[in-house]
């Protein structure tokens, strides 16, 4: 396989780019959505929010690097039976993807930095606050990541439906692209 | 006739000048914010926590001679409680806490003041906090009062109480030394 994108194929560093950040999204969101019922005195109470953060924060960079590499290597063109709605519908949807994952990490970061606070990642560096002013910050930006991580969650389980109606009920390439074939 | 009126208006006219014993009528300093309502609680049983609420307002009528007949009155909001801490902020104003969304507001209203010695008195009153209304007694100390040097005529107090989380519904569990807090008001007020 090569690393590079072609006009009918993914290329390694897209494919592999798809399947992390689909773990890395579920698994945050599973993580999230336990870690604010834990006990105070849970063992993991603060070890939970820290790890978080820090794979948040690390797939903000994933996905600032995976919009580069898109501009480097544009992903394969519609295939042939992919009519005007299931293009646009596409291109819809994985927008509302790609930028609700970019608004989704920006609030979360705004929720921990509100008070000028930095972030620490994975403890070896701390990524510092910027905007700070914001009335409320903590809890508008809260709010903001709590509805979006559910929208966002439910969307991903219909982009996976979608791929898999292509896939049995079209019998198309569509699912089977993202896996190099 | 005329001397006997002289007389009385001089009378009067001397009481009214000595303001200090006469009842007043006072609004809690919020403009230059001379006031606070700090609290206090217990992390771990290892340290103490201090938080504050920034947004309140009150008001009191004290007389220093009568000390019985005054009156305290502070509202509150919930949402400008402010412990240094983004992340504890906004735990603390969830319905783990104090449920802001739901109880935006908390108030005291006094019902009754005991003097218990020279300056120090018991307020006692209703605390409403969670949407749960409780008496409670402040334990408060008189720290002074006169003129200010721009024309107004200001009065101050700090007053201490003990509080049970669980008391006013404020269930969640910080462990045996965090079940209680203690508030601290600590206010100026400026003559009416």
């Amino acid at each position: 396989m090569q690393w590079r994108n072609s006009s009918s194929h993914y290329g390694l560093v897209s494919i592999l780019m798809h399947w992390l950040v689909a773990l890395a999204v579920f698994g945050l969101f599973a993580l999230g959505y336990w870690m604010v019922g834990l006990d105070y005195y849970s063992g993991w109470y603060k070890t939970a929010p820290d790890l978080h953060k820090s794979i948040g924060l690390v797939l903000f960079t994933v996905m600032l690097a995976r919009v580069l590499w898109r501009g480097f290597s544009p992903p394969p063109a519609s295939l042939p039976d992919h009519g005007r709605l299931t293009r646009l519908a596409s291109k819809l949807g994985h927008s509302f993807l790609y930028l609700g994952l970019f608004v989704l990490m920006i609030s979360g970061y705004l929720i921990s930095t509100a008070d000028g606070r930095g972030i620490p990642v994975f403890g070896l560096f701390e990524v510092p606050a910027s905007l700070t002013s914001i009335p409320d910050q903590e809890d508008v930006a809260g709010l903001v990541h709590e509805y979006l991580a559910w929208a966002l969650v439910i969307f991903a389980g219909i982009h996976a439906l979608a791929a898999l109606k292509h896939h049995f009920i079209d019998r198309d390439r569509t699912l089977m692209r993202m896996f190099g074939r | 006739m005329l001397k006997k009126t002289l007389v009385a208006l001089a009378l009067g006219g001397a009481l009214m000048g000595a303001g200090q014993v006469m009842a007043a009528d006072y609004a809690i300093d919020k403009q230059g914010q001379h006031a606070f309502v700090n609290f206090k609680i217990s992390h771990l049983g290892y340290s103490w926590l201090y938080g504050t609420f920034k947004d309140f307002d009150g008001s009191f009528s004290f007389d220093a001679a009568k000390p019985q007949d005054s009156k305290v009155n502070v509202t509150l909001n919930t949402t400008s409680v402010d412990t240094n801490h983004a992340e504890r902020d906004k735990h603390i104003r969830s319905d783990d806490f104090l449920n802001v969304s739901k109880h935006p507001t908390a108030t005291f209203a006094s019902t009754s003041v005991k003097s218990t010695g020279e300056g120090t008195a018991d307020i006692s009153g209703d605390l409403t906090l969670n949407g749960v209304t409780k008496p409670v007694v402040i334990a408060a100390k008189f720290i002074g009062e006169g003129k200010d040097p721009w024309g107004g005529y200001r009065a101050g107090f700090e007053g201490t109480t003990t509080l049970k989380l669980k008391d006013f519904d404020i269930s969640t569990d910080l462990g045996p030394a965090s079940e209680s807090l203690e508030l601290i008001i600590s206010v100026e007020g400026v003559r009416k």
